[in-house]
């Protein structure tokens, strides 16, 4: 631990040293990676940081932990790129570089008296998984709140044992299903919007966060419309290619926003008619 | 800036002030004949700039020629942006180093060079400013870009003549050079040679100019400055159509013209690396073979590749149509959105150093005709 | 009787059929329950009932050589299953696996078939019920296709 050595850099492009502290399997090909940052300054549930492998590359990566664990930061990846195969290469005591957090999280503070809905497919559990922790944590202070997950099939399912504990508790609904399945499995199968309908009891008063690949949102955000949500109560984390994670690099543009600084959580009003293009 | 504000500066006034600029620590830069066309280059002296040189634009086409003239900036926008100084094409970031499980980061130093940039037309000036605005005031600025800026001397010259692909007039930004200058220069052809009509625009320019200027100008002398200016403003060849551009392209996303200018785009990105304004940037990380050093460089990334926009599994923008229609929608419409002003400046350079001749201008009043 | 169509109507798949239709269809309804384990019908069968799931879950299987069986779907309390009772040569082309006990009430398809024959304005009834589901389970078939959680999803 010797980011400390360093004197504090201004400079937003350069990352600080921080160190592997566990690491687990959660999934095929998925790692979660416990992280001691000790310059870290806490996180909203949403943001992202930026992961360096020194000499491989950096790439942007959802937190995954629980907000209120300050300097203990957790990231969940999937290792399909040179980089993300580097950061689940890595062992507990190996440095890697952190900038962050970045961009803007979910509405969790104006969630008071209001049902939430949770819609997550796929690894797009790991940028909910803190809105989750931070709901159960002040339970008390918001209505119904219900996860529905969808997953590929039964063993791509992620945090699976953190979502059977949370099923057996008595505020939060869970409703888990997958696209296929061979025998063992008991869930649901058919795609995650079927069971949006059932997890929304007052549209009114019902805010859903999403997220998953753009596609499932897409149909997500559809199902939720149609289950009488209004489009400034839908929340979605979008995603795109990313280098600087300040605004500088030009990347990650959604038509007029830049991702990294002005997402990736956006409400559905805003960004509705971009949703609906091909190619933006 | 009154006519008795404007004084007379000779060659040798000019070359005093390149001088000057070298004894106060600038890298001096300026326009030069390299390799065929005007490129931005260290200077020591006024017999290093262009005199003499003219040049034939069109869409897809650039020729040096003789202008018969012994004016020195006879010529208009080569195809470097002064970009390549104050957002180099590379700038390395950082480097660490590793000791076992130690590892330090090494910042790299902010840049202490100042840059004297001679000849900078209006048009460019406009593209400084804009790209201060997206490199400077955002939440985050660009340190090196920052560091330059902050240093740069500008010695502004008014176009003496359009060129083939310039469009300045119609985007507001020439071809007159109003401010962000230090100097500005116009050149007065004369029997003995040229002489200019110069103005400060700052208190830096103006100590210097005291001490290059020959004399004040006269009323006539400022008079054919001016006419110098408007008879180029009127003779520009090409114009922006006069629209409201950012409405036209948001709301025509899926208009038959992106596919007609998909099948001629090469998606080579010449557009982008000649543009003034583009500010795009992407990043490479190497490491010694021993392991032991690594380091991030920044680089002028183009919209138009693949990889600009790949995520997992493929790009967002796979098609040359999707990635045309990027680039100029941000140029022109969602720029605006986000730096309060449009992106392009009327340079032309994307005209002319795009192999197939596409036309900003014309693909732009294509969509305006509906 | 009676009993037979206050349920048939207060199962979402004909919330509010009128009077007349409910009394002409509950003549095709009966009441079944299922255990663990048990189908509702095998693939190849001949399709002769439509179910309106009340309780329980059912998954939808096919079984393939060498890939074993693979759910696809699985349906709860106010779904319908079976579409091919509706479709010639009426046969059913996937398995109905029962997942947890289940009460459904079960159509007679031929009952079902010639009631709609006899009054179109019933069977225009039925289908305006029946191509929504129809439609949603080809559009879900769709994404299940696309296999957005795959590695490139």
């Amino acid at each position: 631990m010797d980011q400390m050595a360093e004197p504090r850099m201004a400079h937003p492009l350069v990352p600080r040293v921080a160190h592997v502290r566990r690491r687990w399997r959660d999934g095929p090909d998925v790692w979660t990676l416990e992280i001691e940052d000790g310059a870290g300054s806490g996180f909203m549930p949403g943001q992202f940081n930026m992961l360096t492998v020194f000499g491989v590359g950096e790439v942007p990566i959802s937190l995954s932990g629980d907000p209120a664990d300050g300097n203990r930061i957790r990231h969940t990846v999937r290792a399909v790129g040179p980089v993300t195969r580097a950061l689940a290469r890595l062992r507990p005591g190996d440095p890697l570089g952190l900038r962050g957090p970045f961009g803007t999280g979910w509405p969790t503070d104006a969630l008071d008296g209001r049902d939430v809905v949770i819609v997550a497919g796929g690894l797009g559990l790991a940028p909910l998984r803190p809105a989750i922790l931070q709901l159960l944590a002040r339970r008390d202070r918001i209505g119904r709140l219900t996860l529905v997950y969808g997953a590929r099939s039964p063993d791509q399912i992620l945090f699976a044992r953190q979502q059977d504990r949370w099923g057996r508790r008595s505020d939060i609904e869970v409703a888990v299903t997958v696209d296929h399945a061979t025998s063992p499995w008991r869930g649901y199968v058919g795609v995650v919007t079927t069971l949006i309908p059932r997890a929304v009891s007052d549209p009114a008063n019902t805010v859903a966060l999403v997220c998953g690949p753009e596609i499932m949102m897409r149909f997500a955000a559809a199902a939720l419309t149609d289950a009488g949500l209004p489009e400034t109560a839908i929340h979605l984390s979008m995603e795109r290619n990313m280098k600087c994670a300040v605004g500088l690099c030009g990347h990650c543009q959604f038509g007029a926003d830049f991702l990294c600084r002005d997402g990736p959580v956006f409400r559905l009003d805003r960004i509705a008619r971009r949703l609906a293009l091909r190619e933006i | 800036m009154e006519p008795e504000d404007r004084v007379i500066v000779a060659i040798a006034g000019l070359n005093a002030l390149i001088g000057a600029l070298d004894r106060d620590g600038y890298r001096v830069l300026g326009p030069t004949v390299r390799d065929g066309v005007i490129a931005c280059g260290d200077i020591s002296g006024v017999d290093e700039l262009p005199a003499g040189w003219s040049d034939e634009q069109d869409g897809g086409r650039y020729r040096l020629t003789r202008s018969g003239a012994e004016t020195i900036f006879g010529f208009t926008s080569g195809a470097q942006a002064w970009k390549r100084f104050l957002h180099p094409p590379r700038q390395r970031l950082w480097r660490a180093t590793r000791d076992g499980d130690r590892v330090r980061v090494h910042a790299e130093p902010a840049p202490d060079e100042r840059f004297a940039f001679i000849g900078v037309r209006a048009c460019d000036l406009h593209a400084i400013a804009i790209q201060d605005r997206v490199l400077t005031e955002g939440a985050y600025p660009d340190p090196f870009y920052t560091a330059r800026r902050k240093e740069l001397f500008i010695v502004a010259v008014n176009c003496a003549r359009a060129g083939g692909t310039c469009f300045c007039t119609s985007m507001g930004t020439g071809p007159a050079a109003t401010s962000g200058f230090d100097i500005a220069l116009t050149e007065l052809p004369g029997e003995g040679g040229s002489s200019f009509v110069a103005q400060a625009g700052s208190p830096r320019g103006a100590a210097l100019l005291r001490d290059v200027a020959d004399r004040p100008a006269t009323a006539e002398e400022c008079a054919a400055a001016e006419a110098i200016v408007a008879r180029t403003a009127a003779s520009m060849g090409r114009a922006m159509p006069d629209h409201d551009l950012r409405a036209l392209l948001l709301d025509n996303p899926d208009h038959p013209r992106w596919d007609d200018v998909a099948d001629r785009c090469l998606t080579c990105g010449n557009c982008t690396m000649v543009c003034p304004t583009c500010f795009c940037t992407t990043t490479e990380d190497s490491a010694d073979l021993s392991g032991t050093e690594s380091t991030r460089t920044q680089r002028w990334e183009s919209c138009f590749t693949m990889d600009f926009s790949y995520i997992h599994g493929g790009s967002v923008r796979a098609s040359s149509r999707a990635r045309y229609r990027q680039w100029m929608t941000h140029k022109l419409a969602t720029w605006i959105d986000q730096f309060g002003t449009s992106g392009c400046v009327g340079c032309g350079r994307c005209i002319t150093w795009c192999p197939v001749g596409i036309d900003i201008t014309e693909e732009v009043a294509a969509i305006a005709q509906g | 009787m009676e009993d037979l169509q206050r349920i048939i109507r207060a199962h979402p798949f004909f919330a509010g059929l009128s009077d007349a239709f409910s009394e002409l269809i509950g003549g095709c309804a009966r009441n079944v329950v299922f255990a663990e384990g048990d189908h509702l019908f095998r693939q190849g069968e001949e399709a002769d009932a439509l179910y309106l799931l009340r309780s329980g879950q059912v998954a939808l299987e096919i079984t393939a050589p060498g890939r074993g069986t693979m759910t696809f779907l699985t349906l709860g309390p106010g779904d319908v299953v079976g579409v091919s009772w509706l479709v010639p040569p009426y046969r059913w082309s996937y398995d109905a696996r029962v997942v947890e006990p289940t009460r459904a009430i079960a159509m007679d398809a031929h009952c079902l078939r010639r009631k709609c024959e006899d009054d179109p304005a019933l069977g225009y009834e039925l289908m305006k019920r029946f191509v929504p589901v129809l439609s949603q389970r080809l559009q879900a078939a769709r994404l299940q296709m696309l296999d957005v959680y795959g590695p490139d999803g």
